[in-house]
């Protein structure tokens, strides 16, 4: 069965760059990354040798750029009719929805491993905590993998890419939010502490975060490939029922 | 070789596929007929474990599509409706991705690529990426995917519609050359292709079987003798009559 896995990996990631799809996608990241660091993040005013103002931003950056990854993975399958040639095919389910999520999450990490010139220049600058920037990147990739699993459950629900990348987009965008004051704070004084705990406990930001102090937690661990684990399941159930025709 | 065994299949309160029963062996080629939305496509979907069924059960060498999938769809090749591709690959890495998934290794991709292109006529376009071929060879393409890895039982749905006439010689002879190796099924609106390359023939017409026996037999049942007025006697639905409205 690893055959299988392997195969939809190899065929997803070829697809990736026999389009353009993957170098516009690459060139997006190279590019918006030092700018969100140097501009939104104003990195020279911080006065500070570490890639603090790159890791703030990064979360907003994935919400948008992880949906475009993710938004063909069933989507593009279903609408050119060529799931059916998957179906077909005797190959388990979790190995295709499994080799089309890793096949996504190294092109993430090619995009993260694009911003090397941010952490030589932070290298060059001062002395940064080159451990808590390792695990941020580590924090950084979790965090697009969780996308990009929520992203490719949504491609499963439609045929269409582009409804496909809204949901998904919306989805990271909520996920990120949960525990923000905004959210919190929306959900009234009344409301009972476990269910505000409950909520920021699904924060994908606070998770990430967690990863940012240069210490990989258990918690934080199990949330993100719990997420990741779950929303794969979900795909790969939406997809089986297709096996019903709509029974 | 192939069993369907009481197949129904519904889409809402549409019954698409009603009470489909049939055996195949080896070296029959079955050409599946009926108009369209027959039910044909239904049926080889529910065969090639696309779509299981809401009743009764299909199996091929023995195993059933449903319970036994993989073990069903790896003695199985399929050409959906259509000739469905990934436009940016070319047919050697298509057919490559087939053999790949289904577990061959790396010198037997190769081996079995090599003659699946060369089986289906594919020449220079093997190397060109899909997208940029014709309605012809992307057909072919799929058709090289769905031999490649030389199944016991093929279902072709189609496999020669959009092909012009020397294409279409080109597939019938390549289905005649396996015919007695394999058991094929293929569905066709193109009923002098029945004659041609079936040993046998199956109208089916509102989900259920009118019609299984010979070529011959068929065109027997014909006014004027052919496959195409018992295609037409046996399906279709006649006008209400002047007599009979008044």
């Amino acid at each position: 069965m690893i055959n299988a896995l392997l195969a939809v990996y190899r065929r997803e990631l070829t697809s990736y760059f026999q389009t353009p799809l993957a170098y516009v996608f690459l060139a997006v990241f190279a590019l918006c990354a030092p700018a969100f660091t140097f501009h939104v993040g104003r990195f020279f005013d911080t006065n500070r040798a570490d890639l603090a103002p790159m890791f703030d931003w990064m979360p907003w950056l994935l919400v948008i750029l992880m949906p475009a990854l993710a938004m063909r993975s069933w989507a593009e399958e279903r609408d050119r009719g060529t799931l059916e040639f998957l179906m077909a095919l005797p190959i388990p389910l979790w190995a295709s929805t499994f080799g089309k999520f890793l096949a996504a999450w190294s092109v993430a990490a090619a995009a993260l491993i694009l911003t090397w010139p941010l952490w030589i220049a932070v290298n060059y600058l001062g002395s940064p905590d080159n451990t808590a920037i390792a695990t941020g990147y580590l924090g950084a990739l979790f965090l697009a993998g969780g996308y990009l699993a929520v992203g490719q459950a949504l491609s499963a629900t439609t045929s269409n890419q582009v409804v496909a990348f809204v949901l998904g987009c919306g989805a990271a965008f909520l996920l990120t939010m949960a525990g923000l004051p905004l959210v919190l704070s929306g959900l009234g004084e009344g409301a009972p502490v476990w269910l505000t705990e409950f909520i920021a406990g699904l924060s994908a930001l606070e998770h990430y975060n967690a990863f940012r102090y240069g210490v990989i937690g258990l918690p934080d661990l199990v949330y993100f490939i719990g997420l990741i684990a779950a929303s794969l399941s979900c795909a790969g159930v939406l997809i089986a029922e297709r096996r019903g025709g709509g029974r | 070789m192939l069993v369907a065994d009481r197949l129904i299949k519904n889409f809402g309160s549409h019954r698409a596929v009603d009470d489909i029963s049939f055996t195949l062996e080896r070296g029959e080629v079955l050409g599946f007929l009926g108009p369209n939305g027959a039910g044909k496509t239904t049926t080889m979907r529910m065969l090639a474990g696309c779509l299981e069924p809401d009743g009764g059960s299909a199996s091929i060498a023995g195993y059933d599509c449903v319970a036994q999938r993989l073990e069903a769809q790896s003695r199985l090749g399929f050409l959906p409706e259509g000739a469905p591709a990934y436009p940016a690959m070319t047919p050697r890495g298509f057919v490559k991705f087939g053999l790949r998934a289904r577990g061959f290794a790396a010198d037997a991709v190769n081996r079995a690529t090599g003659l699946a292109i060369e089986r289906t006529r594919l020449g220079e376009a093997a190397d060109q990426p899909i997208g940029t071929l014709s309605k012809g060879f992307k057909r072919r393409a799929a058709l090289a995917v769905a031999i490649a890895h030389d199944p016991a039982v093929l279902v072709l749905d189609e496999p020669t519609d959009g092909l012009d006439p020397n294409q279409k010689d080109g597939v019938r002879n390549l289905i005649r050359e396996m015919a007695h190796e394999k058991a094929i099924i293929i569905s066709t609106h193109i009923l002098e292709e029945v004659p041609a390359v079936c040993s046998r023939a199956m109208i089916v017409a509102r989900g259920k079987i009118l019609f299984d026996g010979s070529p011959k037999t068929l065109a027997e049942q014909g006014q004027d003798h052919t496959v195409e007025s018992a295609f037409r006697d046996l399906t279709l639905e006649r006008p209400q009559t002047r007599e009979s409205v008044v």
